[in-house]
C-alpha cells in the first residue's frame, strides 16, 4: 500500500535548494494527517552528495533515500526521470512532492507520465482531507485569478509541485546519529541522452522589472540619485530589484527601464515597496496588481498609503537602513546550505 | 526535416477581470490568443525552416473547433500546414490525458522535431511538452531560448534561472519555448487571405483511436480530478500604521515580510 | 444585408489593431513631437503589406478590398493620425490612381514597387492658388517630342518628403483649363525637383507635408497617366476613393479618444468615486460611441460599393463629411471628460483633438463634400 510524503530535494552545484527544506517542513506537518506512522522521506540525487544528508535530517526529514552516480551531478532529464521512477516503483510512496522550479518542473511530468499517475502544477495550498484522506492540492490558475483544489483519488503516488517560497521550514531537528539511506543506481551510460555541451552564466546587467519578485520603488523623498543606494541595499537582501515613479526618471536620478507606471512598465511582484511614493493614478496603473504592497511615507493620507496593505508612517532616509539590517540579521538565523 | 509545433488557444488572461459584486471571473468578451509561449514556439520553428532548406513547419492544436482561428493565425505567420486534433471522446482530459491524446496524434503526423510552449498562460502547469515528450519517448529540452540545427542534432540554449546550458541532443527530440525564445513575427495582410484559402485537418476520435490503449484519454484517462474551484477573496483593506517610532516602523515591516515568507 | 465583418477580415482587423497597439501606439507622442514618422515604423508596414492592402497580387499588392484597407485606416488612426495618412494618401491617391488608369506596362512599372513594399507614392494636385477650385492648378507640362517639360510648385503634399513618387496633375493645354489638365508619374528624383521642408501645422504632425516645385523636370511620354486631357477626371477619381481612408482615418481617431477616455474615467475619482460613475460621464460616451459606429457604418457602405464597382462617390463624401464632424466633436468631449489632464501632452487625447480638425480639410473640405453630397440629389 502506498505509504509516506516524498520529498524529491533539488540541488544545484551540491547545494541543498531551500525550496526542499520548506517542503520537508510542509511534508512533516501534512504526514501525520495521512497516518500516525506516515513518515518524511527525502529523495537525494547526486554526484557524491550523501553527506548533505544530515541538512535534510535537521530540516525534518525522517529518512533520506541517496543514489549516488556521476550521470546525477548536474540536472539531466532522463537520468533523474528514470532514478526516480525507480524509487517510486520501489517504495511506492502516497505522496511526492517536487519544488516548482525550472528543474522540477522539467522532471515531475516525466515521472508522472511514465508511473502513470497524476501531477498537479505550482501548488500554494496542501492539505489533508480529514475523512478520505485524500490529498488536497490547491494551486492558481488562470494568471492567478481563480483557485483550483485538486485531487488524486485512484492512482498513487499523489503528486504535486509546490512553488517556492510558500511553505514554511519546519523547526530545526536534531540529526545525530542519522544516516542516509544509499540506493543503487540503475543508471547505464545510454541513459544520458542529451550533452550539456556548455554552462554559461547569465549576464545580470540588464533587469527587467517586470520579471522581479520583489521590487523597492523610489518616489520623490528618495531626493537624489544617491538616494536609492539604500533601496538597491534592501531589495538585494530581499532577492529584488530596485524601480522608481516617474520623478525619478525624469530628474535623471534613475535608468528609464526601471520606471514604474502608464508611461514606465507594469508589474506585478510579490512584494511591492514604495518608498516616499505617494501614488499618482499613473503611477498606480503600473503597480496596483502586485501581489502585495507595503508603503512607506511621511504622509498617511497620500493614496499609496490608502492603497498598501500595510502602510507605515514614516521617513524612509531613517526607516530603510535599519530594516535592511533588519532583514539581514533575521535571514543569517535561517536554516540554508551556504 | 518536419518541425511540429504544438498549440494551445487560451483566453488572454490579462483581460480578465473579476466582478466586483459576485467575485466571479468576467469570461465573456476575453478574447482568445495563441499561448505566448507556443507563439514564441511557432516564431522559432519558422526560423528553423529558413535556415534548413527543405524543412516543413506543421502546426497542431487539440481543442474545440473554435481553435481554428489559433490555427490560422499560425498559417497567416506563415506555417505550411496546420492540424487540429478534436473531439468530444478528448474532452476533459488532464495534462497526463492531454499529453497521450497529442502524443498519439503525433505518432501518426510524423515529426523531426517538435516545439511546444513551456506553460500555456490558463492553466499554468508547464506539464504537457514533457508528458508528451514521456508518452513519445523522446528526449526534452526545456526553456529553450534558442534553438539550432547541427547534422542529426539541435542544439539548444535552456534558460536556468542563473545561468544557460547548451544542449546537444539528437533529433528527434522535444523542445519546450519560452516566450523570449523568439520574438513572434506578426501575420500578413494578404497571409491573413490565404490562410483562410487553405483547408486545416481535423483529426477525430476514429482516426485517432487505435493510437490510444484503454482509458488512457478524456476524462476517464486523467488520474487528477478539480474538487472546487474558487476565486481568490476580494483584497482586505490594508493596515495603516501611524505614530511608530523608528525601531517600532521597522518591527512592523520585518514581522510581515516574515509572515509573507518574503525573507 | 450583412454587417458583420468575415472571418478573414476579422483576423485582419486583429493584426492591424495588434500591430497599432504594440508598435505605433508607443512613438505615436515622439513622433508628434519630433514632427517626423520613425522610418523603421514604415518599413514595418510596408513589409506586412498595410502599403498595398486593394491591389492585386499580380503586381505585388495584397489582393484584399477596400473594407480591409478601412479596418487598417481606422486601427492605425487610433494609434496614430499621422501613420494613418500616410497610407492612406500613398493608397488611395497615388496607387488607387494608378492601378485605375495605368496600363499593364504603367502599373508593372509604376504601381509594382509602390504596392510591394518597396517606394511609397504621394499625390500633387494642390497648389497655392488651387486649394477646393482644383481648377486653379497653374503648373504645366510642356510637350517636347517624346517627352514633357514640366514647371509649377506644388503645395500641402503629404508624404512628399520621402516619397518616392508622385502622381502630379499639370496642364498639357493650358486654354482648355480642367480639360487641358493630364496626370503624370514624377519620380521625385528627377532633376529639377525641389522639396522643401515639413510645413509646420497644428495636427498629424508627424505625417510629412511638403511644397515641391517643379522647375524644367523632364519626364518621358511614358509617365502619362491616361489620356491627355484626363487628369481632372483622374484627380476627382482618386479623390473620391481617397476619402473613404481618410473617413476611416477619422472613425480611428474618434474611437481612439474614445478608448483613451473610457481608460481614464475608470481610474480618476473625483467627489469620492471614479467619474465614469456620474451619468454626464456614461451619457456623454454612450452618445459619442453612437456616432462613431454611425460614421463606421457609412464608410462600411462606401467601401463595400465600392468593391462591388458601384457608385460610391455621395457615400464615400457623406462618409467623409460625417465622420470628420464627429471626430472633432469626440475629441473636443474626450478633452472636455479628461479635464485637465485631457488637454496635456501627457495623455494622448490632446494630440487627437488636434490631428481630428485635418480631416475636415484634406481631400475635399466638408463643404465640398456638401456640394458632392447635394450635386448627387438631383436638386436642379
Amino acid at each position: 500500500m502506498a505509504k509516506n510524503v516524498f520529498v524529491v530535494v533539488e540541488q544545484r552545484n551540491g547545494a541543498i535548494q531551500k525550496v526542499s527544506l520548506e517542503l520537508i517542513g510542509e511534508a512533516k506537518r501534512l504526514a501525520p494527517q495521512f497516518a500516525d506512522d506516515e513518515k518524511v522521506v527525502a529523495i537525494l540525487l547526486g554526484d557524491k552528495i550523501a553527506d548533505k544528508a544530515s541538512l535534510l535530517f535537521e530540516g525534518g526529514a525522517d529518512e533520506v533515500l541517496c543514489v549516488e552516480d556521476p550521470m546525477l551531478g548536474t540536472y539531466v532529464t532522463e537520468p533523474y526521470t528514470k532514478t526516480i521512477v525507480n524509487i517510486i516503483k520501489t517504495y511506492e510512496p502516497n505522496v511526492v512532492l517536487f519544488g516548482a522550479t525550472t528543474i522540477g518542473r522539467d522532471l515531475a511530468p516525466r515521472v508522472a507520465g511514465r508511473v502513470g499517475t497524476g501531477l498537479t502544477a505550482d501548488c500554494t495550498g496542501l492539505s489533508v482531507d480529514p475523512e478520505t484522506k485524500l490529498f488536497r492540492m490547491t494551486r492558481p490558475a488562470f494568471g492567478g485569478n481563480i483557485m483550483a483544489t485538486i485531487l488524486i483519488k485512484e492512482k498513487r503516488p499523489q503528486m504535486a509541485t509546490v512553488r517556492p517560497g510558500v511553505m514554511k521550514m519546519g523547526e530545526k531537528c536534531d540529526a545525530s546519529g542519522k544516516t542516509a539511506t544509499m540506493v543503487p543506481s540503475v543508471l547505464e551510460p545510454s541513459d544520458m541522452n542529451v550533452e550539456i555541451l556548455e554552462i554559461i552564466p547569465k549576464d545580470t546587467k540588464s533587469v527587467d522589472i517586470t520579471e522581479a519578485k520583489v521590487l523597492v520603488s523610489g518616489g520623490r523623498a528618495v531626493g537624489g540619485p544617491e538616494g536609492y543606494n539604500p533601496l538597491r541595499e534592501l531589495a538585494a537582501v530581499l532577492g529584488g530589484e530596485v524601480s522608481s515613479s516617474r520623478i525619478g526618471v525624469d530628474n535623471g536620478w534613475i535608468e528609464k527601464d526601471r520606471q514604474v507606471g502608464q508611461t514606465g512598465k507594469t508589474v506585478r511582484p510579490q512584494l511591492y515597496m514604495a518608498c516616499g511614493i505617494s501614488g499618482a493614478i499613473q503611477h498606480l496603473a503600473g503597480m496596483e496588481n502586485s501581489d502585495f504592497i507595503i508603503a512607506i511615507n511621511k504622509d498617511a493620507t497620500c493614496p499609496m498609503m490608502q492603497l498598501a496593505d500595510l502602510g507605515v508612517e514614516g521617513d524612509i532616509k531613517k526607516i530603510i537602513p535599519k530594516l535592511t539590517e533588519a532583514v539581514t540579521k533575521l535571514k543569517e538565523s535561517r536554516v540554508v546550505d551556504k | 526535416m518536419k518541425i511540429v509545433v504544438c498549440i494551445k488557444q487560451v483566453p488572454d488572461t490579462t483581460e480578465v477581470r473579476l466582478d466586483p459584486k459576485t467575485n466571479n471571473l468576467i469570461r465573456d468578451g476575453v478574447p482568445s490568443i495563441i499561448n505566448p509561449d507556443d507563439k514564441a514556439g511557432i516564431e522559432a520553428a519558422l526560423r528553423l525552416r529558413e535556415a534548413n532548406e527543405g524543412a516543413t513547419v506543421t502546426v497542431v492544436s487539440m481543442g474545440p473547433p473554435q481553435a481554428d482561428v489559433a490555427l490560422r493565425e499560425a498559417l497567416a505567420m506563415g506555417a505550411d500546414e496546420a492540424i487540429l486534433i478534436s473531439g468530444r471522446e478528448f474532452g476533459g482530459a488532464d495534462t497526463l490525458a492531454t499529453g497521450t491524446t497529442i502524443a498519439g496524434a503525433l505518432k501518426k503526423i510524423g515529426y523531426d522535431i517538435i516545439i511546444t510552449g513551456r506553460q500555456a498562460i490558463d492553466g499554468d502547469t508547464a506539464q504537457v511538452g514533457p508528458q508528451i515528450a514521456e508518452q513519445l519517448g523522446l528526449p526534452q529540452v526545456g526553456y529553450a531560448e534558442d534553438i539550432r540545427i547541427e547534422g542529426e542534432y539541435a542544439i539548444v540554449k535552456r534558460q536556468y534561472d542563473d545561468c544557460y546550458h547548451i544542449i546537444k541532443v539528437k533529433m528527434p527530440c522535444l523542445i519546450t519555448a519560452l516566450s523570449q525564445l523568439a520574438e513572434p513575427r506578426y501575420m500578413t495582410v494578404h497571409g491573413i487571405a490565404d490562410a483562410y484559402a487553405k483547408e486545416i485537418k481535423v483529426l477525430g476520435y476514429e482516426d485517432l483511436k487505435d493510437m490510444y490503449a484503454e482509458g488512457t484519454i478524456g476524462r476517464t484517462g486523467s488520474p487528477t480530478n478539480v474538487a472546487e474551484s474558487f476565486t481568490k477573496q476580494a483584497k482586505a483593506k490594508g493596515t495603516l500604521l501611524t505614530g511608530l517610532t523608528v525601531d517600532e516602523a521597522v518591527q512592523a515591516i520585518v514581522d510581515k515580510l516574515d509572515e509573507r515568507h518574503l525573507i | 444585408m450583412d454587417f458583420e465583418l468575415n472571418k478573414t477580415q476579422l483576423l485582419q482587423r486583429e493584426l492591424f489593431r495588434k500591430f497599432a497597439e504594440e508598435e505605433v501606439k508607443p512613438l505615436a507622442k515622439e513622433m508628434d513631437e519630433a514632427e517626423e514618422l520613425n522610418p523603421e515604423l514604415i518599413e514595418k508596414m510596408k513589409k506586412l503589406g498595410f502599403f498595398g492592402i486593394p491591389f492585386g497580387r499580380e503586381y505585388g499588392g495584397e489582393g484584399q478590398d477596400y473594407i480591409s484597407y478601412a479596418l487598417c485606416m481606422e486601427e492605425i488612426s487610433k494609434a496614430d493620425a499621422s501613420s494613418g495618412v500616410t497610407i492612406s494618401v500613398h493608397t488611395s491617391l497615388y496607387c488607387g490612381g494608378v492601378n485605375e488608369f495605368g496600363t499593364e506596362e504603367q502599373k508593372q512599372a509604376f504601381l509594382r514597387p509602390c504596392v510591394d513594399g518597396t517606394s511609397v507614392g504621394c499625390f500633387g494636385l494642390t497648389e497655392p492658388g488651387a486649394g477646393s477650385d482644383a481648377a486653379g492648378v497653374q503648373t504645366k507640362a510642356k510637350k517636347e517630342g517624346d517627352h514633357y517639360v514640366i514647371n509649377g510648385s506644388k503645395i500641402f503634399t503629404t508624404n512628399g518628403g520621402f516619397a518616392d513618387y508622385t502622381l502630379l496633375f499639370a496642364l498639357t493645354n493650358p486654354e482648355l483649363g480642367t480639360k487641358g489638365m493630364s496626370a503624370f508619374v514624377v519620380p521625385l528624383h528627377a532633376e529639377g525637383v525641389d522639396i522643401s521642408a515639413n510645413i509646420e501645422r497644428c495636427g498629424i504632425r508627424a505625417a510629412s507635408n511638403v511644397v515641391i516645385a517643379y522647375e524644367n523636370v523632364v519626364v518621358p511620354e511614358f509617365n502619362r497617366i491616361g489620356k491627355e486631357g484626363e487628369g481632372f477626371k483622374i484627380a476627382m477619381t482618386c479623390l473620391n476613393g481617397g476619402r473613404i481612408g481618410i473617413a476611416a482615418q477619422a472613425v480611428g481617431i474618434a474611437q481612439g479618444a474614445i478608448d483613451e477616455t473610457i481608460k481614464y474615467v475608470k481610474e480618476r475619482k473625483q467627489f469620492g468615486k471614479p467619474i465614469a460613475a456620474f451619468q454626464n460621464t456614461q451619457f456623454q460616451l454612450a452618445e459619442m460611441q453612437t456616432k462613431v459606429d454611425a460614421a463606421r457604418l457609412l464608410v462600411w457602405r462606401a467601401a463595400a460599393t465600392k468593391n462591388a464597382h458601384g457608385n460610391y462617390i455621395s457615400q464615400a463624401a457623406m462618409a467623409k463629411m460625417f465622420a470628420s464632424d464627429v471626430a472633432c466633436q469626440v475629441t473636443r468631449e474626450c478633452v472636455q471628460l479628461m479635464g485637465g489632464y485631457g488637454y496635456c501632452r501627457e495623455y494622448p487625447v490632446e494630440r487627437m483633438y488636434r490631428d481630428a480638425k485635418i480631416t475636415e480639410i484634406y481631400e475635399g473640405t466638408s463643404e465640398v463634400m456638401k456640394i458632392v453630397v447635394s450635386g448627387g440629389m438631383k436638386l436642379k
